[in-house]
């Protein structure tokens, strides 16, 4: 069988930092990769681990730098990878769901997989959308935010558990070919082996365009817009401690004294 | 923009949830900028009673769907669609909940609607403006939508709750359900995270999250928390790491908690964690980033390394 993650390369905010135009200054960006999908690459390469015959394969979305993060991807255990990028994305400024629901539906045709697994979310837009509107582009079943899976390959069926709000998990029956979004905590992702790593090196990334995968620049059209980007007022009305951390410690433990905190 | 609003009401294990009544301030606030009438939607569960208590203020429509007990996102996204040909309504909203996530995109991909998730504000001036927040709530982003319709998500907690008594049209709808499309069960609910302490019961709760950095590093944050006589609570990627069991998560997918101090120590505040703790009498932020969320929350606050602030506040108590 064949298990697709879709892995995205995410950029981190550093703490300080200035907003260019529709965009963070680049100086203020680090890249890595997204949380979510880290949980889901592992997800797929331990499906790999307990059944015979599963290849991984991830896709991204991404110019060629994402390939650092794809590497990461592959010396974790994914046997290959697709990245999908041209200048028709590149020109975009934003990707909307519906793009990429139609790129990775193209990804599908030409894969065939068996089992797709997404990120619940991206750190970076977090529309946490794009799973389930791939699978239903696609015709698959699916399931959004998955905290637990064990999936019976003999009868087509993933187990799995939703984790809804206030500690409550909703536990389901799903059919494949499936897509699963992954929330994190769902297993504890490997660090790169060096091993790993040297391995990687040897993996395949296939470049694709758009083109590639019978599709032209109107895929990027959207009816979505990003018109502007700002850092949000801050609402803080707190009382801030100055000082050193001796002095802002003792400011802090005085209030908690005047509280009764400490005092049994 | 066509002119009228459905909204997509919640519901869980018999009652309805509060991003329900929100919905419906939000869907009233949409409905109004775009000139047309408010629909609600309860789809499966006891939805007479439901409807009954979902007739409040600036409602103008409530259509009852009497299929199934429980959320079934195969049935919502078959019932959703069906509405809205029916309706031919200028907006879709729907909770940015784990729910809604379950089946809007596949609302939205079935019609061939644009789709804005977890909206934190609107507006409509011929052209409707979605604000929302990215990378972690550190920048907010407004699009604009350029099209007749559109399906949206709107964050819980943004909007008030819908108050006072409406005078909706109740009406069932007749949805068609193709059951060899429903492809998947809710086998049950389990509750997570019993255990030997119940931090909703804490008047002192002490919460550690991502900044601790490692493992060994908790030990700080419990020393702290037993000079304290305090409860040692934490943020998610605390949990996910597996450094503190599940029942001491404080957030939307943890427990809610209103303690009468809340120490958050190394947390940045990311909405999910707010939700959990918002409503503790006093909020206390240490955190190295003075931009970080939990200070617009925060009554009082250190900005600084918790490695220095943390030791010598445990002092003080020991």
């Amino acid at each position: 069988m064949k298990v697709l993650v879709t892995v995205k390369e995410v950029a981190e905010v550093e703490d300080e930092f200035e907003i260019d135009g529709l965009k963070i200054d680049e100086r203020y960006l680090d890249y890595d990769l997204n949380e979510w999908d880290d949980y889901a690459v592992e997800e797929g390469v331990q499906i790999a681990e307990e059944n015979d015959d599963v290849e991984v394969v991830t896709v991204t979305i991404g110019p060629e730098r994402a390939e650092e993060t794809i590497r990461m991807a592959l010396a974790k255990g994914a046997d290959r990878a697709i990245r999908v990028w041209d200048d028709s994305l590149e020109a975009a400024d934003f990707i909307d769901v519906a793009t990429k629901t139609d790129i990775l539906a193209a990804v599908v045709e030409e894969e065939q997989p068996d089992l797709i697994l997404s990120g619940v979310q991206a750190g970076d837009d977090a529309f946490g959308a794009t799973g389930v509107s791939l699978a239903d582009a696609i015709g698959f079943e699916w399931a959004a935010v998955v905290n637990a899976l064990d999936l019976d390959v003999e009868s087509g069926v993933a187990h799995l558990r939703r984790e809804l709000e206030g500690g409550i998990e909703e536990l389901a029956d799903v059919e494949i070919p499936a897509v699963l979004t992954i929330q994190t905590g769902i297993n504890e992702p490997r660090y790169a082996s060096l091993r790993g790593i040297r391995q990687a090196q040897s993996k395949e990334i296939a470049p694709k365009s758009l083109g590639d995968l019978g599709l032209d620049a109107s895929v990027t059209e959207s009816e979505i817009t990003l018109t502007s980007m700002y850092e949000p007022e801050s609402e803080s009305d707190a009382t801030i401690w100055e000082g050193s951390a001796d002095e802002t410690a003792g400011k802090l433990a005085e209030f908690l004294r005047d509280k009764g905190v400490g005092q049994a | 923009m066509s002119g009228d609003v459905l909204a997509i009401t919640e519901h869980r294990r018999g009652d309805l949830r509060d991003v329900s009544y929100e919905l419906i301030a939000a869907g009233r606030q949409l409905a109004d900028a775009l000139g047309g009438d408010l629909h609600l939607a309860v789809i499966s569960g006891e939805v007479s009673d439901f409807a009954d208590q979902l007739n409040r203020d600036g409602v103008d429509a409530i259509h009852t769907v009497d299929e199934g007990e429980e959320f079934n996102h195969d049935v919502y996204t078959q019932v959703i669609t069906q509405l809205y040909d029916e309706l031919q309504p200028g907006a879709v909203v729907m909770p940015n909940s784990v729910n809604g996530l379950d089946y809007a995109p596949a609302v939205a991909n079935r019609l061939d609607l644009p789709l804005v998730t977890d909206a934190i504000d609107f507006s409509a001036d011929g052209t409707l403006s979605v604000t929302r927040e990215q990378y972690g709530s550190k920048v907010e982003t407004t699009v604009e939508v350029d099209a007749d319709h559109v399906a949206l998500t709107i964050r819980p907690g943004e909007w008030p709750a819908a108050e006072g008594t409406g005078e909706a049209e109740i009406a069932a709808f007749d949805a068609t359900i193709d059951e060899s499309a429903v492809k998947s069960t809710v086998t049950g609910f389990e509750e997570v995270g019993g255990g030997d302490v119940d931090i909703t019961e804490a008047d002192i709760l002490v919460s550690v999250g991502r900044g601790i950095k490692e493992e060994e590093n908790i030990e700080l944050v419990q020393a702290l928390a037993d000079a304290l006589g305090a409860t040692l609570s934490s943020s998610r990627p605390i949990v996910d790491n597996g450094w503190l069991p599940k029942n001491r998560q404080v957030g939307q997918s943890g427990k809610v908690v209103t303690p009468d101090v809340y120490i958050a120590i190394g947390i940045s505040g990311a909405v999910q964690h707010v939700a959990g703790m918002k409503g503790s009498d006093t909020i206390i932020a240490i955190n190295t980033d003075p931009n970080a969320p939990i200070f617009d929350i925060a009554d009082y606050g250190i900005v600084d390394d918790l490695f220095d602030v943390v030791p010598a506040l445990t002092e003080q108590f020991e």
